[in-house]
């Protein structure tokens, strides 16, 4: 016996399903803590930005001379500008922690066949850090 | 053949700026901008600066110091402004913002540096 197959549509009405998406508030991030250090990790990319454009502006000055250097380094000095390098400072070095306990994450090391445990590579990242660190500053200061 | 994704080539920038901003930015952030503008350390003569600054190296190395960490925050606050403030229909305007931004930070340092 063979199933009869209908030759037109049958009535109905169009209907398209709405999908089931919860609405999420815009403020998300601010509900949580593990939420805010993430959108806090995110935006420490707003003090990198920060530094870049200090760096630009300190070649400009050094390549324009001395007197420029010395404007710059007294509008370095001003209250606005020491906020908002402090802030800035304190969002840079929250994404080098953050970027070396993510390294640790995403780099697989092996060595005689074995992973080499997250915990190394960060504190060799630490140790990296220190030593490029003072390596600069001693070349600038010296 | 199949297009190329341009992405991951962003990525690849992205942590490439990531690894130089973890690395070299806060310590050079806290000798320029604060600890020699506020007197903290004994600053370096105006002429040592301009001289260690107009060798070569350092300024290959200053170039890709400014560079790439603009890089790197043009797409992670690309991708904080989407998530964070869920502006999808402000797309577009957003990614011009934020790679226009790099185009002229990358320009501008290059400038700066080649005509040191």
């Amino acid at each position: 016996m063979s199933v009869p197959i209908a030759r037109s549509t049958p009535p109905h009405t169009p209907y398209h399903p709405r999908w089931y998406r919860k609405r999420v508030s815009t403020y998300w991030w601010l509900l949580q803590w593990s939420y805010f250090r993430f959108v806090l990790r995110e935006l420490t990319s707003l003090g990198v930005a920060y530094s870049c454009v200090i760096l630009l502006c300190l070649i400009r000055a050094l390549s324009l001379g001395p007197q420029a250097y010395e404007d710059l380094q007294k509008r370095l000095a001003s209250p606005v500008l020491v906020a908002l390098t402090v802030v800035s400072l304190l969002l840079v070095l929250f994404h080098t922690v953050t970027w070396f306990s993510l390294s640790a994450r995403a780099m697989v090391v092996r060595m005689g066949g074995k992973r080499v445990p997250g915990v190394l590579i960060s504190a060799s990242n630490y140790v990296a850090w220190l030593v490029v660190s003072g390596l600069l500053a001693w070349l600038l200061l010296r | 053949m199949a297009k190329r994704p341009i992405e991951p080539l962003f990525w690849t920038l992205f942590s490439g700026g990531g690894v130089i901003s973890a690395f070299f930015v806060p310590i050079l952030l806290f000798l320029f901008a604060l600890a020699l503008p506020l007197g903290w350390i004994t600053a370096p003569s105006y002429e040592s600066l301009h001289h260690l600054v107009s060798l070569p190296l350092s300024r290959l190395f200053l170039f890709v110091v400014c560079s790439l960490p603009l890089f790197h925050w043009a797409h992670r606050f690309r991708y904080t402004l989407y998530d964070g403030l869920q502006i999808k229909h402000l797309n577009e305007f957003i990614n011009v913002i934020c790679y226009g931004g790099v185009i002229v930070g990358t320009v501008v340092s290059a400038y700066l540096l080649w005509n040191f």
